[in-house]
């Protein structure tokens, strides 16, 4: 028998990750930029400070997907017979954790500063012969980095329902919600311009707190994933409708009785397993074999499906 | 109609906020209103001899450095008081609040930086060898530390 599962992609998803993996290549290069140049402005002021770690940690997400990617791809082996997909899941966690453990440590920084109320302290850089207030650079710098995020998270929210990948879909998320940040350290700095020291803090405090929540989300979704929640779709909002599809279809054949599916989430493909109980005390091997073809010329997705007869449906499987 | 954002209200009103006292203030402006006080009124300026960079004889302070802060003191029309101490007395006044700037042999990598803000080094003082000296100043007083880093961009140049 040909291997199990599937590690290749239909011509649109093939489409949808080339654009994926361009898009992601575009991001690292963008932020390395953003990175660099905000380094030269990031000064005294805390917003500033969490802003720019913000952008460095936002990398994690597109070198997971991208390392991942090369792992996905493997086919089954005896040593890995699911294949490699929760490669993507480990991905999105170690993301998530990241994104937990640095945003709580800049919280609590933030709130310490304001408790201690450390005044933000930002100087003159000489810019072509004139002294210019740094805060002015730290505003014009963030405002042009605005923009990236908008065009990738946005490019990224369409791909990642195609390729059904939860990794590009917290990426986009996050890229979207990126201007939040940005905005607030702006805030921040001109709080500061007029005076307003606690409004640097305030700002750090917002943006990490962003951080916080991202990386539990992350975190969440992550570990939901790896203990084999029930597959949902790509935003997660609700269970993924290929499994009453799937239960409609199996259904429909004269052989069965009753079925059920318990289907979960590799990462980017979902693990399918069939139970169906028969009409007759006897099943024909062709029949479990063209349910199991039916099923999976259903989606892309389903690939690795067992279809197993059983005397009761389990409980837990979904109907 | 495009979705409302509940951190765009916010930051709407924060932005009127800033704009509606940006237009009333210089910005940057000091959170404790030292440049406002200290101009047409008294500049209370510490010191620590320093070799010939900062000199120190009885109740007077001179040198380079000492004249360049008397320079930037008569630009804003102020009287200067002087406190002779040692560096670390000085970032204790300085954190008090009981000085608004204060000079010696510091350079822009001097730790106390933590403490009280520094100005960009300036190096080509006299008396100050290659040094890059910095005049401390308190922490987040950013009006006075442009006005001063103005001042000694003109005087002593960046």
């Amino acid at each position: 028998m040909k291997t199990m599962g599937r590690t290749d992609l239909p011509p649109e998803q093939q489409e949808a990750l080339k654009k994926a993996i361009g898009w992601e290549w575009f991001t690292i290069a963008y932020t390395a930029v953003t990175i660099t140049v905000v380094a030269f402005v990031v000064g005294g002021s805390q917003a500033m400070k969490t802003a720019w770690i913000e952008d460095m940690l936002s990398l994690i997400p597109q070198f997971s997907f991208l390392i991942a990617l090369l792992f996905i791809r493997r086919p089954p082996t005896r040593v890995f017979p699911y294949g490699l997909h929760r490669a993507m899941g480990v991905g999105h966690l170690v993301a998530g954790v990241a994104l937990l453990v640095v945003g709580g440590n800049l919280a609590i920084e933030s709130v310490v500063g304001l408790v201690r109320a450390e005044h933000p302290a930002i100087g003159t850089v000489v810019l072509f012969g004139t002294t210019v207030w740094l805060g002015w650079l730290m505003v014009a710098v963030m405002v042009v980095i605005m923009i990236g995020p908008f065009v990738y998270g946005r490019a990224k929210s369409k791909l990642a329902p195609i390729l059904h990948n939860r990794v590009l879909y917290a990426d986009a998320d996050m890229a979207k919600a990126d201007w939040t940040t940005t905005a607030a350290s702006v805030v921040g700095v001109l709080g500061v311009g007029i005076g307003w020291w606690w409004l640097d803090g305030a700002a750090a405090l917002f943006i990490s707190l962003g951080i916080v929540w991202d990386g539990l989300k992350n975190t969440r979704s992550a570990v939901r994933d790896l203990i084999d929640q029930r597959a949902r779709t790509s935003d997660e909002k609700k269970p993924h409708p290929l499994a009453g599809t799937i239960v409609a279809c199996v259904d429909g054949h004269p052989w069965v009785q009753r079925s059920a599916v318990r289907m979960r989430d590799m990462g980017q493909v979902f693990h399918v397993e069939v139970f169906v109980v028969p009409l007759k005390m006897r099943v024909r091997l062709d029949d479990i074999e063209r349910t199991r073809q039916r099923i999976a010329a259903l989606d892309w997705k389903v690939q690795d499906v067992v279809v197993v007869p059983v005397a009761t449906l389990p409980d837990e499987a979904d109907r | 109609m495009a979705r409302q954002h509940p951190f765009a209200r916010a930051l709407a009103v924060l932005m009127t906020g800033i704009v509606l006292v940006g237009c009333s203030v210089r910005i940057p402006s000091d959170p404790d209103g030292t440049l406002d006080r200290v101009t047409g009124g008294t500049l209370r300026a510490g010191a620590s001899p320093d070799g010939t960079l900062v000199v120190v004889a009885g109740d007077t302070v001179s040198g380079p450095l000492a004249d360049l802060v008397e320079g930037f003191a008569q630009t804003r029309d102020a009287e200067i008081v002087w406190t002779v101490a040692s560096e670390e007395s000085l970032v204790a006044d300085l954190e008090a609040g009981d000085l608004d700037l204060a000079i010696g042999g510091v350079t822009d990598a001097s730790p106390w930086s933590d403490r009280v803000s520094l100005t960009r080094g300036y190096s080509g003082i006299d008396g100050a060898g290659d040094r890059a000296i910095s005049v401390l100043l308190p922490q987040g007083e950013n009006g006075l530390q442009t006005a001063l880093e103005q001042y000694l961009d003109a005087e002593v140049g960046p």
